[in-house]
């Protein structure tokens, strides 16, 4: 009983030990952000002082940032790029994967191999070439043209293919026999059964989308385009590293990622898994 | 303000009336940088109150992007009619044909030649102009009035030779119990404008030249070349009263209070005065670059509105019309005001209360001996002294070694440019 | 049924098939296969944006191969790589491997390691450019003088900067991977731990010889994804070293950045372009590489 005991003690204090470790390195993990916040709200003679809590706290340099700067038109942009090309994404993605999944038909094993071939592209590659293509057509310094490189996804297409592979051909059929269109099956049968991987690419898509730097930067030309990041780092320079006005646009630059993230924590990591492991 | 909106109204009675004409668009690209869009805003806002059938869009790219949006635009036969460059591209952009010269008509050579600041007649080539300046730039000595006073100095007495320059930062540069260095002396930063302070100042004032007159040879490689470069390098080295891009960029170390001397061009004087929510608190003086061994030297630059090849017939004159008008003495005073930069014709600047003007009077007197270096690569070239510093500062080479390293870097960056 | 004119059941659906791709198609062979080739087609020319595109063979491979500094840039490349991957790879296990066993509070632990991935790379870059600046701005720096250490030079020094830069690339991607190692874990069936624990192995000899080998398809997709991510990294060097250069002194600029350089400041576009096939090459060589050896161990 009584080395039962002890054995006992020594696994709760090994799980203390453990525990302290973990809540150290959570609190390490989030302590750039707690610093980028804790700076948004000093006043800049008070920034390099390693205290959190602002002895002062002041909004001013947000309003500062929404009135004098166009970063609130970047965040405009950011969130309009991200979710028109989210939605691409999922529509088409999906229907690509759809169809490679549950159509037999010539030919479909060298669409999905090229498709898949993709991935193995770097963007880097890809941004040279497009940038002519965008610059032949006129797209520089637009939206079409900051969005066209995302529309559709290799890695959706795969990711939706191995989802749809779950779904059974039997309820399909049955809608078939329903009277449905092939198109009216697919959005009303097939999309509500692959929810959650639609979800996870969403989350991705719309992750890769809003942090994106490169592209974005090449082919917008005017401050009025810019999205988040390019905002920043332009916006870092213009402001010769006033750094509680950087701290305060990188604040709200990742803002709305946390935000979402605090509301739909559950369903974010699912689908981060879901997504990472199958595709 | 009431000049204004009177001009709106000027502006708009006058567009109303003259519906029934035709309207001509030119396109006008400047890079992006505050005042100076809003100085280009307010000249629109005049030259179309004047000329009503005349409509002058504006656009704007970020400074790091701006040649390369240009380029590609031009090439994609999509740039604008006026378009602003650095004096230092003028060769790429007159080998790749976008800018067509200046009509004599309009803009006679020997007039310009006479009444413009002589390194502007680094724009004309074969006898004829292809680009304008409204504005030019110079380098001057910033410090800080109040950190002079704390070290016990005069803080109406900047230095005014190199000796006291290294004197007065030994004496402005502070540190904390451990050593290291909490405010600094003087700046170092070549990311910024020391490169050409290093370049066109130091080296002459050693007695020595950067390149041969037509640019094509760098001649820093020399004695004189190694001991301006020691006095540069050793303020970090020997000296200690510095840091290399000291709290990240030096322009903010001198905002912040936190350097006492700073070289910089006449550009900051615009930022400085941003005022609105977040005023600048600082006590701050601006002078002329110290000489040494008797030699005044300065580094000057320009930006240029050149008009394009694709502006022709109705654009074309449009396009001269507003041209001449950016370039009219009424526009320099008003850019200098609005963002600070000098006028580009000896006429305007060399007025009294310019030239003894208290912030803008230091880089007004510096024109009277500053040259423009011909850059082949502005961002290449001034990467060579970048590592040159770093070279010696980060890891301990000799100066001479460095200085030959950067020397046949920069003479490749040039023959590069030469054979294309 | 009538109107379908002697149209078998495959026939039609393969009509709906090819409708329901056509767009897609078009896409991909624009947007992907096209830019692709182009981008070959580009790196064999001395384009410069303006002018024409002349043919010149391999003359920038050899101009390249040539240059010293594209070695360094080459070498920077891999060690980020090389110093990326154990790095991330023995944090990120180590702490899935203990957050599992923890149930207490696991969630809010586990949202706090995660965190960092939902964050904005150009953001945190000047977050973390700020905290490494010497005293008197720099948060590192300061909390150093605080505990009486030497001052590090981070960002300014030649030997510092390139893990310095690292750092906040393997901070950021540090969440996913703990969340698919914690999935992974999770997935071994715990019929493997008891019959183990039967045998009467410890803790130890269980996370060798059953933890770690029942892990090799996570780890070989963590590897893959984050050796990819490592040999692109761009946002961190751009946004945290003067003027995005990759100084001081070329000590942390990568391809992507030379690639950028050349492309969009240089307007050396032939040049670009041929910078890009070696980047190419070098994924797709080490993707398969990794693929051959997952294979091999499957």
């Amino acid at each position: 009983m009584a080395e039962q005991k002890i054995y006992k003690k020594a696994i709760s204090v090994k799980k203390t030990v453990i525990w302290t470790m973990l809540a150290i390195g959570a609190i390490a993990m989030l302590t750039p952000i707690i610093f980028m916040f804790s700076a948004s709200f000093k006043y800049s003679d008070e920034i390099f002082n390693l205290n959190i809590i602002p002895s002062e706290p002041t909004l001013s340099n947000y309003i500062y940032l929404f009135e004098e700067t166009t970063f609130f038109k970047w965040l405009i942009n950011s969130f309009i790029i991200s979710t028109v090309v989210t939605f691409s994404v999922l529509f088409f993605d999906a229907l690509i994967g759809y169809t490679l999944c549950k159509f037999k038909f010539k030919g479909r094993k060298i669409v999905f191999i090229a498709i898949l071939s993709t991935l193995m592209i770097p963007t880097e590659m890809l941004v040279i070439p497009w940038y002519v293509l965008s610059n032949n057509l006129g797209l520089i310094d637009s939206y079409f043209g900051l969005m066209f490189p995302g529309l559709m996804s290799g890695f959706g297409v795969f990711l939706m293919k191995q989802f749809f592979e779950g779904v059974p051909d039997d309820f399909l059929d049955a809608a078939r026999i329903d009277g449905l269109n092939e198109f009216q099956i697919f959005i009303e049968v097939a999309l509500p059964l692959v929810m959650p991987a639609l979800s996870a690419l969403a989350i991705f898509t719309f992750l890769g989308n809003w942090t994106a730097f490169l592209w974005p930067m090449i082919v917008t030309t005017s401050a009025d385009l810019y999205t988040i990041p390019v905002g920043l780092a332009s916006f870092s320079g213009e402001f010769q590293t006033e750094w509680e006005m950087i701290m305060t646009g990188a604040a709200v630059a990742s803002l709305p990622t946390l935000l979402v993230f605090l509301l739909l924590q559950r369903f974010i990591i699912r689908g981060v898994i879901l997504g990472g492991l199958k595709g | 303000m009431r000049l204004n909106i009177l001009l709106l109204l000027t502006y708009l009675s006058l567009s109303f009336s003259a519906k029934a004409q035709e309207i001509i668009e030119i396109d006008y690209w400047q890079y992006a940088y505050k005042e100076r869009i809003s100085a280009i805003d307010k000249l629109i806002t005049m030259f179309e109150a004047e000329n009503p059938n005349i409509k002058v869009n504006h656009t704007t790219f970020a400074y790091a992007q701006y040649r390369t949006k240009v380029a590609a635009a031009v090439s994609a036969g999509e740039g604008p009619d006026i378009v602003q460059l650095f004096y230092g591209w003028l060769d790429d952009y007159l080998a790749g044909g976008i800018l067509q010269p200046l009509s004599q008509q309009e803009f006679p050579t020997a007039e310009i030649d006479e009444l413009y600041f002589p390194m502007v007649q680094n724009m004309k080539v074969d006898g004829e102009y292809y680009a304008l300046p409204t504005a030019v730039r110079s380098l001057a000595l910033f410090w800080n009035k109040k950190l002079f006073r704390e070290a016990g100095l005069d803080p109406e007495k900047p230095p005014k030779t190199l000796d006291e320059l290294l004197d007065h930062a030994k004496k402005l540069t502070k540190r904390d119990r451990a050593g290291n260095i909490i405010q600094v002396g003087m700046t170092l930063s070549p990311t910024g404008q020391d490169h050409n302070w290093w370049r066109e100042v130091l080296t002459r004032q050693y007695g020595g030249k950067p390149y041969s007159n037509d640019g094509a040879k760098v001649l820093y490689d020399d004695q004189a070349g190694l001991d301006a470069f020691k006095f540069y390098s050793g303020l970090s080295t020997d000296h200690n009263v510095t840091v290399v891009d000291f709290m990240d960029k030096s322009e903010a170390a001198f905002r912040a209070g936190r350097a006492a001397l700073h070289i910089d061009g006449s550009f900051l004087l615009g930022t400085f005065n941003r005022g609105g929510r977040r005023p600048l608190r600082l006590e701050w003086g601006v002078t002329e670059l110290p000489r040494h061994n008797g030699i005044k030297s300065n580094y000057a630059s320009y930006w240029v509105n050149g008009i394009t090849t694709k502006a022709a017939g109705a654009k074309k004159q449009a396009a001269e019309k507003f041209l001449k008008f950016i370039t009219s003495e009424e526009a320099m005073q008003l850019w200098l005001d609005e963002v600070g930069e000098l006028p580009a014709r000896k006429a305007v600047a060399m007025q009294d209360s310019n030239k003894n003007h208290s912030t803008y009077g230091a880089f007004i007197r510096g024109l009277d001996y500053a040259v423009s270096t011909k850059f082949y690569s502005e961002a290449g070239q001034r990467q060579t002294v970048v590592d040159m510093l770093d070279r010696v500062v980060l890891t301990g080479m000799s100066a001479k070694e460095s200085l030959a390293i950067a020397a046949r870097e920069d003479q490749a960056i040039i023959d590069k440019a030469l054979n294309k | 049924m009538s109107n379908n004119k002697g149209l078998t059941v495959g026939q039609k659906r393969a009509i709906w098939a090819w409708l329901f791709l056509v767009i897609p198609i078009v896409y991909f062979i624009i947007v992907r296969f096209y830019p692709t080739f182009d981008a070959f087609s580009m790196s064999f020319t001395d384009w410069n944006i303006i002018g024409e595109r002349n043919y010149i063979g391999f003359d920038n491979y050899v101009t390249l191969f040539n240059d010293p500094v594209f070695w360094v840039v080459l070498g920077n490349t891999f060690e980020y790589l090389l110093f990326g991957i154990p790095i991330s790879l023995l944090l990120s296990f180590t702490i899935a491997y203990y957050l599992d066993q923890i149930k207490f509070g696991h969630g809010l632990l586990r949202a706090c390691y995660f965190v960092p991935f939902l964050t904005t790379a150009v953001a945190m870059a000047w977050v973390w450019r700020w905290f490494y600046q010497p005293v008197p701005i720099g948060i590192f720096n300061l909390a150093l003088g605080e505990l009486g250490i030497l001052q590090m030079d981070f960002l300014r020094s030649t030997t510092q900067a390139l893990p310095a830069v690292l750092m906040p690339a393997i901070w950021a991607g540090l969440g996913f991977q703990i969340i698919i190692f914690l999935a992974g874990i999770r997935s071994i069936p715990d019929s493997y731990y008891e019959a183990a624990k039967i045998d009467g192995a410890g803790d130890r000899q269980i996370l060798w010889e059953i933890t770690l080998p029942q892990l090799r398809a996570t780890i070989t997709f963590i590897v893959i994804t984050s050796s990819i991510g490592f040999l692109r990294i761009f946002d961190q060097v751009y946004n945290m070293t003067q003027e995005g250069e990759g100084g001081p002194l070329n000590a942390t600029r990568p391809l992507v950045i030379h690639i950028y350089k050349s492309a969009f400041e240089d307007f050396e576009m032939g040049m670009a372009a041929a910078q890009t096939v070696v980047l190419f090459t070098i994924l797709m060589v080490i993707t398969l590489l990794q693929l051959k050896v997952m294979k091999k161990d499957g």
